[in-house]
């Protein structure tokens, strides 16, 4: 495991793409076969079942560790990262060894029938033996909170210079249900794909957006120059649900989504339609929160993310469909090649055939003769539950990834307010010991009301300066939060906003975020509860 | 029995009313005790500044034509009867912890110090004290640093590969002390050191002072792309991502700081490679070197003084904290961190 928590460590240390790329290409042709199918595991988010907690973990860390509860509690606010405190807070090693990857992945997963003793005894042995990078990549394993800086594309990349396959076949590839133990390294670079895995998806089509910001609005004219004329394009609406494919081969049915979760389980009202699919069948397309064949605003879909079980009083109160955007496997045959507007013809054939239309539904067409006539029906947007429209070229195939050229998304403009930061938390990650989790309030007569908290949206120059200030401005401490001098105003941006009794301003926001730092304006100058309050019946 | 304590602190610095001085102060006073000479420590426009010889240059070069008297360590200045004496703190060269002594009650302040020997600076040596004024930069136990014998040969082997593959090395590093610290402890066999002006200027200072140092070549208007290739140069923090640092292409970017211990700040710095090598006491120095002071009472200044005296308390001290305008509580990009 060496190799592999230095190969963390190397990756760590580059930002640069082709240095990144080779960094994986020598760890693949370093180690066993084994280890690359159970790093590509690792990397791709497939990691090993849980078997030690993290109160076990910490637990046993601090007792290691010899200091307080408090100061372990504030050494993870300085660095941000548990399984990171961790490695900097045990004792150096007494011991040695060498094993690999494969080896301690087979360990942690015979955890499984072990006591809680037999973990830990197992859990102090293997850290007495690990430098500071090796127990910080081991915890990371364990506590399954592995995410490297890496995104596939690279890993594919790597892959695919080593397997002589090009990337969108090993794209393809490496998605599915598979697991170390039931697919090898070998069947993962074959010339002919070996794969019989039917829950397998293809990784989905991504748009850019066409406007980058609000502040740089594309008129009609500067989107006619860019994309040709509007009859070469298919505009939809943007949905605000969850992207989702549904696949049903030989029987058997899966949903995935664009985090590549299997979440065929959260939605059983879709089984139905999706068994009623011919065989071979693979749509692209969104679910959405739908009654009445009308659709809900996101925090209704919400109410089912995340739940272990599913009522059936929630199923009944806030029921989903499955809006369709695309087909990509037609009898079992990809048919990603095919044109948009083939795709799109096959696609209106099986909704019709669908005994269930109500919750098999088709993502409608908007039809307009000029982008002027289409920027004007995007206005609408807001009104329809809709993000914005999607641009699609109707001669364009179905690609790998997010690409520029022939699908956009051509979004509104968020709605924003201007507001107060009030308090502030350090963040994690690379914002470890900076103050860069804010809240925000608006003025209640003279009070000043929290309303949202957001942690995006600035330059990090600006991050120093807003976390310069708060080390100087603050009020009060509690615990990891900081009450700031009220003075700094930011124009929020957001989606949506709904009623909410588990706020203190009684409204939640959808995606809110910084827009900018309104150096300009004073305290004062921020917006009320109220103004917040008069967007409220757009969205119910 | 509550008399005035010996050193109070101010809005003006640390305070001395019987012997009527300052030590490191923020805003000018008639007479300034001076530990090192970082701008956080040693400002500008005090009267009359008392610092270490090895400190004569470096402060004149920086502060201009100062009044100023310097002395050696362990030589003992009287104000008022007020015994004043410099000890070797190992922070930088000619760094200096200050001991204040009257009527028996010993105090000490220690200026930003390190325990371990890094070859350039005179080593920390303990000096008991009733009272102890200490920084805590890096005081949180995560911060545990290795032997630097161990981070110069991860430093050489960098410079070595990236030798290797035609790239120059930029190191970055604060201009007084961790600049030397580095150059002397770097293998000149690999190549030649070139520096960015403002560190060169400091080595002159230091180097008229009577300071040995390694060979190094100045980055003039007329030095090549070609010349440089494939060496290492040495600048300040303040010069990173700047178009004169974009000239060093292709290059590798190294940087030197206690705050690479931590992953978020290493990312942060969007460096090549994060070297954690510090001037400031680790965790288990800052411990070790308060115990060595036999002090009862200890006073903490820059860095994470909450938590630290906190720790203090609980384990039998009378820690408190002490609020100063020096450093930092946490790092911080302009001035570098002079850490």
């Amino acid at each position: 495991m060496k190799n592999f928590a230095n190969l963390f460590l190397a990756l760590d240390e580059t930002n640069k793409t082709n240095e990144r790329i080779k960094i994986l290409k020598e760890y693949l042709l370093k180690v066993s076969d084994e280890d690359k199918i159970n790093m590509l595991a690792l990397f791709t988010g497939r990691k090993p079942k849980r078997q030690i907690n993290s109160t076990q973990l910490k637990d046993w860390a601090l007792a290691q560790s010899k200091i307080p509860d408090w100061l372990f509690r504030e050494s993870y606010d300085v660095v941000g990262d548990l399984a990171e405190t961790i490695s900097l807070l045990l004792p150096l090693p007494s011991n040695q060894q060498d094993k690999t990857l494969s080896q301690w992945i087979a360990e942690i997963k015979e955890l499984k029938d072990k006591s809680e003793a037999e973990k830990k005894s197992w859990l102090l042995a293997a850290w007495d033996t690990m430098d500071q990078q090796e127990k910080f990549v081991f915890i990371k394993i364990l506590t399954g909170g592995f995410r490297v800086g890496v995104s596939q594309n690279l890993v594919v990349k790597a892959l695919a210079d080593i397997a002589q396959l090009d990337t969108a076949t090993l794209t393809h590839r490496i998605m599915g249900n598979w697991n170390p133990d039931d697919f090898t390294f070998q069947q993962l670079i074959a010339a002919e794909d070996a794969s019989t895995d039917n829950s397998r998806p293809y990784p989905f089509f991504l748009a850019y957006p066409i406007q980058e910001t609000s502040d740089l609005q594309k008129t009609a004219l500067e989107i006619e120059n860019a994309l040709g004329p509007v009859a070469h394009w298919q505009a939809e609406w943007k949905w605000d649900g969850i992207r989702a494919q549904i696949i049903h081969r030989n029987g058997e049915i899966f949903i995935w989504s664009r985090g590549e979760d299997l979440a065929t389980d959260k939605f059983p009202e879709l089984h139905r339609f999706i068994q009623n699919l011919p065989n071979g069948t693979v749509l692209d397309g969104e679910i959405l929160a739908f009654k009445n064949n009308q659709p809900l605003p996101f925090n209704i879909l919400q109410t089912r993310i995340g739940r272990k079980t599913l009522s059936k009083k929630l199923l009944q109160e806030n029921p989903v469909a499955f809006i369709a955007y695309d087909i990509l496997e037609l009898e079992g045959i990809d048919i990603r090649n095919k044109s948009q507007s083939d795709r799109r013809l096959l696609l209106e054939k099986l909704q019709e055939d669908s005994l269930h239309p109500e919750i098999f539904r088709i993502s409608e067409l908007v039809h307009a003769q000029s982008w002027d006539e289409l920027a004007v029906i995007r206005e609408q947007s807001r009104a329809k539950l809709a993000e914005g429209l999607m641009l699609k070229r109707k001669a364009a195939s179905y690609q790998v990834g997010r690409k520029r050229g022939d699908w956009w998304k051509w979004k509104i403009d968020p709605l924003a307010i201007d507001a107060v930061l009030i308090y502030a938390q350090k963040g994690h990650g690379r914002r470890a010991d900076l103050y860069t989790d804010y809240t925000f309030a608006v003025w209640d007569g003279d009070k000043l009301v929290p309303f949202a908290k957001a942690y995006s949206g600035l330059t990090d120059k600006e991050i120093n300066q807003v976390d310069h200030f708060i080390k100087r401005n603050t009020l009060e401490k509690f615990g990891p939060v900081r009450t700031v001098k009220p003075e700094l105003v930011f124009e929020i941006g957001f989606e949506g906003i709904n009623k909410s009794s588990r706020h203190k301003s009684g409204v939640a926001l959808r995606f809110p975020r910084i827009l900018r730092w309104r150096t300009d304006k004073k305290k004062e100058e921020a917006d009320s509860l109220e103004s917040l309050m008069l967007l409220l019946p757009k969205f119910e | 029995m509550s008399k005035k304590p010996l050193l109070e602190f101010n809005q003006f610095g640390i305070y001395c009313q019987q012997g009527d001085f300052y030590i490191d102060p923020w805003k000018p006073v008639n007479y300034a005790v001076i530990t090192h000479a970082h701008s956080d420590h040693a400002r500008w426009g005090n009267k009359h500044y008392l610092a270490h010889h090895l400190s004569k240059e470096i402060l004149k070069y920086r502060l201009g034509d100062i009044s100023l008297e310097t002395i050696a360590y362990n030589q003992i200045i009287i104000r008022n009867g007020v015994k004043i004496s410099l000890h070797p703190a190992g922070h930088i060269i000619g760094s200096a912890q200050v001991r204040v002594e009257y009527e028996g009650e010993v105090w000490v302040v220690s200026g930003d110090y390190k325990l371990e020997d890094d070859g350039i600076s005179t080593p920390f040596e303990p000096v008991k004290c009733h009272s102890f004024i200490s920084e805590c930069t890096f005081g949180m136990p995560v911060y545990t640093w290795k032997p630097q014998e161990e981070i110069f040969k991860g430093i050489n082997d960098w410079w070595h590969q990236n030798h290797q593959q035609g790239k120059t090395s930029v190191l970055v590093g604060y201009s007084l002390g961790k600049a030397q610290r580095i150059l002397q402890n770097l293998n000149l066999d690999i190549g030649k050191v070139y520096t960015h002006g403002v560190i060169q200027n400091t080595h002159d200072a230091l180097i008229k002072n009577g300071i040995l140092l390694k060979e190094t070549h100045k980055i003039t208007a007329s030095t090549t792309k070609e010349e440089i290739k494939g060496n290492l140069v040495l600048c300040p923090p303040s010069a990173v991502g700047t178009p004169w640092m974009k000239k060093l292409n292709p290059y590798s970017f190294g940087y030197c700081s206690g705050w690479m211990a931590i992953r978020g700040a290493k990312r942060r710095r969007a460096a090549d490679r994060g070297f954690v090598l510090s001037d400031h006491a680790d965790w288990h120095g800052l411990i070790q070197a308060i115990e060595a002071t036999s002090c009862e009472s200890v006073y903490l200044t820059h860095g994470y003084t909450a938590s630290f005296s906190r720790y203090l308390r609980e384990i039998g001290y009378d820690a408190h904290e002490a609020n100063t305008l020096y450093g930092d509580e946490s790092l911080e990009e302009e001035k570098g961190g002079e850490a």
